[in-house]
């Protein structure tokens, strides 16, 4: 997992949730235009109805709809494993019928549920498989094969295992692997995390955003999961039954102004709460009157408890918060830490999101949430009602945005 | 006297170790055969189990050619093919290579039925050639099934090759048709003991082909 965890990395991550407003806004050239796109079966089922839609180059698009929608036609339809009865799919411009079938495929990634690697061949060999067939030599193949192993996060040490060696999580880091092996730009996904346990499927997402922003590629990634797709996606395409599109948005515009009944259901009952994941918890006010060192004086105990805040947190002599106390049970110099208030999992101000914070606060035994910086030191407190203000007007900013911005410049 | 006895007085004659009619000579006629025969059914039998295996296409077709095939009596054909072609190598071979086929043809294309179909499309996704999916994605995967009947199929061959001697060729079935026609019960013994032999070592030579030539992955996997 090298990388993962690194300080350099840390600001990318936090793009994809908190900044997500602001990335959803930047306008993107098109590299995968689907053209009114109908896949009709020879026995009259209509997979994909007319289908329009404008992929945009270096950004995460997901299609996403329940099963019979024809996500998995309109992405295998861009590889052409699925042949469109109607319309035109032009990649970067050129229409996709105009080069032999294997040509673009082997200028696509591709990634499937289970990863699909050959049983008979080492991980090394597997992620090669593409470089060979493009010409390139074992050794350089192999070379390259490596390199990307530990881009996917997996130990050179299992380069010479075969694939029946490896856990599922392992399995598909081989299949991310190997669609990148050529450096293609296009990356087509087809529900490529659902079959592993949700623990494994967030850390191949984290995982997925990471290499992202590394690399900015061109994904199509299809699933049935929208919290997969609210996290993942730059855009959303929801489809639904009958191979039709529902709405094609960033995923903050689907949560705040779902097109119609159909998405909103799909989207759930807490799309509200969902939505806060994409406004940053830096606006909010933090109160610092209310914390007091665990060495505090008499005198400052009954300083701080004359704000008209009911509880003090009190942190250690490192600044980590220890817990909560109502300000009568503090005794200057004898504070016994065992009788404190839990204060349940603290937000990251700035780097968490509202969603976070108020996830704090609503398990908070005090009903105010902790806020810590960076290193794990108390930053001040803040009351539900406060984050409540501060979401209201994250809304009002996130509205008036929409107004004065087209969204048409990327959702044409 | 009891079939030990047959068995330890053959093997100890030294008339048999040498000559036209000796251990070593009749054994190299009999593996000679069985290779031959079973070269030609799996050049027959191979391909189009690996090609109507891989298109999925033609499976009631073969069926009933492997049954057809199973239901000849291999001694009947033999004289059918004797009086029609005269005396010599062929008709011993079209009996053989009728009773190997089916084996080969079957498992072959069971075997390519049955891989894992996940691979097979992520293949087909990243642009390989129908013929590379066929032979670098599908075919060492259905290896072990593949070698399973080529294995049945050289078992019967090698135990079938005797009917040879029936057609004044020689093998290992010369001491069986001239034992019994001598009444030497220790020389039909003794070749039937051969025959059992060689069957056995057909066996372990394909224990040793699977192990050289499936991958450990594909092994461990199954």
């Amino acid at each position: 997992m090298r990388g993962l965890d690194s300080p350099r990395n840390g600001p990318k991550l936090g793009w994809s949730r908190v900044g997500g407003i602001s990335q959803t806004r930047r306008v993107f050239g098109v590299l995968i235009r689907i053209d009114s796109v109908t896949k009709r079966y020879p026995d009259g089922t209509v997979a994909v109805d007319r289908l329009s839609l404008d992929i945009p180059d270096r950004s995460i698009t997901v299609l996403v709809g329940p099963s019979g929608c024809g996500k998995t036609t309109t992405l295998r339809m861009i590889n052409r494993m699925v042949e469109p009865s109607e319309g035109t799919i032009l990649i970067d411009g050129v229409d996709s019928r105009q080069q032999s079938v294997n040509t673009l495929r082997r200028g696509m990634g591709y990634v499937i549920q289970n990863a699909g690697l050959f049983q008979h061949r080492t991980v090394v060999d597997n992620i090669a498989t593409v470089p060979r067939m493009l010409g390139w030599s074992k050794d350089k193949a192999r070379a390259r094969a490596r390199e990307l192993m530990e881009r996917v996060g997996l130990d050179a040490s299992f380069a010479k295992r075969y694939p029946y060696q490896l856990s599922g999580g392992q399995q598909q880091r081989v299949g991310v692997a190997r669609a990148l092996a050529a450096d293609p730009p296009v990356l087509l996904m087809d529900e490529p995390f659902s079959a592993v346990d949700p623990v494994v499927r967030k850390g191949l997402q984290d995982e997925l955003l990471r290499l992202q922003a590394e690399l900015g590629k061109t994904i199509v990634f299809v699933t049935h999961d929208i919290d997969e797709a609210v996290k993942l996606g730059t855009m959303v395409a929801v489809l639904r039954t009958g191979g039709r599109l529902a709405q094609f948005a960033p995923p903050a515009e689907l949560l705040s102004d779902p097109a119609d009944a159909f998405v909103e259901d799909f989207l759930g009952a807490d799309r509200g709460i969902r939505r806060l994941s994409f406004f940053s918890s830096g606006g909010l006010d933090l109160l610092t009157a209310p914390v007091v060192a665990v060495d505090a004086t008499a005198e400052q105990i009954a300083c701080r408890a004359a704000s008209d805040v009911p509880y003090l947190l009190v942190t250690g002599l490192d600044g980590r918060p220890l817990g909560w106390s109502e300000p009568g049970a503090l005794t200057a110099g004898r504070v016994d830490v065992g009788q404190l208030l839990p204060y349940g999992r603290p937000f990251v101000a700035g780097k968490d999101s509202l969603r976070a914070a108020l996830d704090c606060a609503v398990l908070s035994p005090t009903g105010w949430a902790v806020a810590v910086d960076a290193e794990g030191r108390a930053a001040g407190v803040v009351s539900q009602t406060a984050i409540g203000e501060a979401i209201r007007g994250a809304h009002a900013h996130a509205s008036a945005h929409a107004a004065s911005v087209d969204p048409k410049a990327a959702t044409r | 006297m009891n079939v030990i006895n047959f068995v330890s007085s053959f093997f100890g004659e030294s008339a048999h170790w040498h000559g036209y009619d000796g251990i070593p000579t009749r054994l190299w006629e009999h593996v000679q055969y069985s290779l031959e025969a079973l070269v030609l059914a799996a050049a027959i039998g191979l391909p189009i189990g690996l090609l109507t295996g891989h298109y999925g296409r033609g499976g009631n077709v073969l069926s009933l050619v492997a049954t057809a095939g199973r239901a000849l009596p291999t001694f009947g054909l033999l004289v059918v093919t004797t009086i029609a072609l005269g005396f010599g190598m062929l008709p011993v071979m079209v009996p053989l290579i009728v009773l190997a086929v089916p084996p080969i043809l079957v498992t072959t294309y069971e075997a390519m039925r049955s891989v894992d179909p996940p691979p097979v499309d992520a293949a087909r996704g990243m642009g390989m050639s129908e013929s590379g999916i066929m032979l670098r994605v599908e075919l060492p995967a259905a290896l072990p099934l593949i070698l399973g009947g080529l294995r049945s199929a050289a078992i019967q061959i090698v135990s079938t090759a005797t009917i040879a001697a029936y057609v004044s060729l020689g093998g290992l079935g010369r001491y069986i048709v001239d034992g019994l026609y001598q009444h030497d019960y220790e020389k039909v013994v003794g070749g039937a003991t051969l025959v059992a032999g060689m069957a056995l070592a057909t066996l372990g030579l394909f224990w040793a082909l699977g192990r050289a030539a499936v991958s450990p992955g594909v092994r461990r996997s199954n």
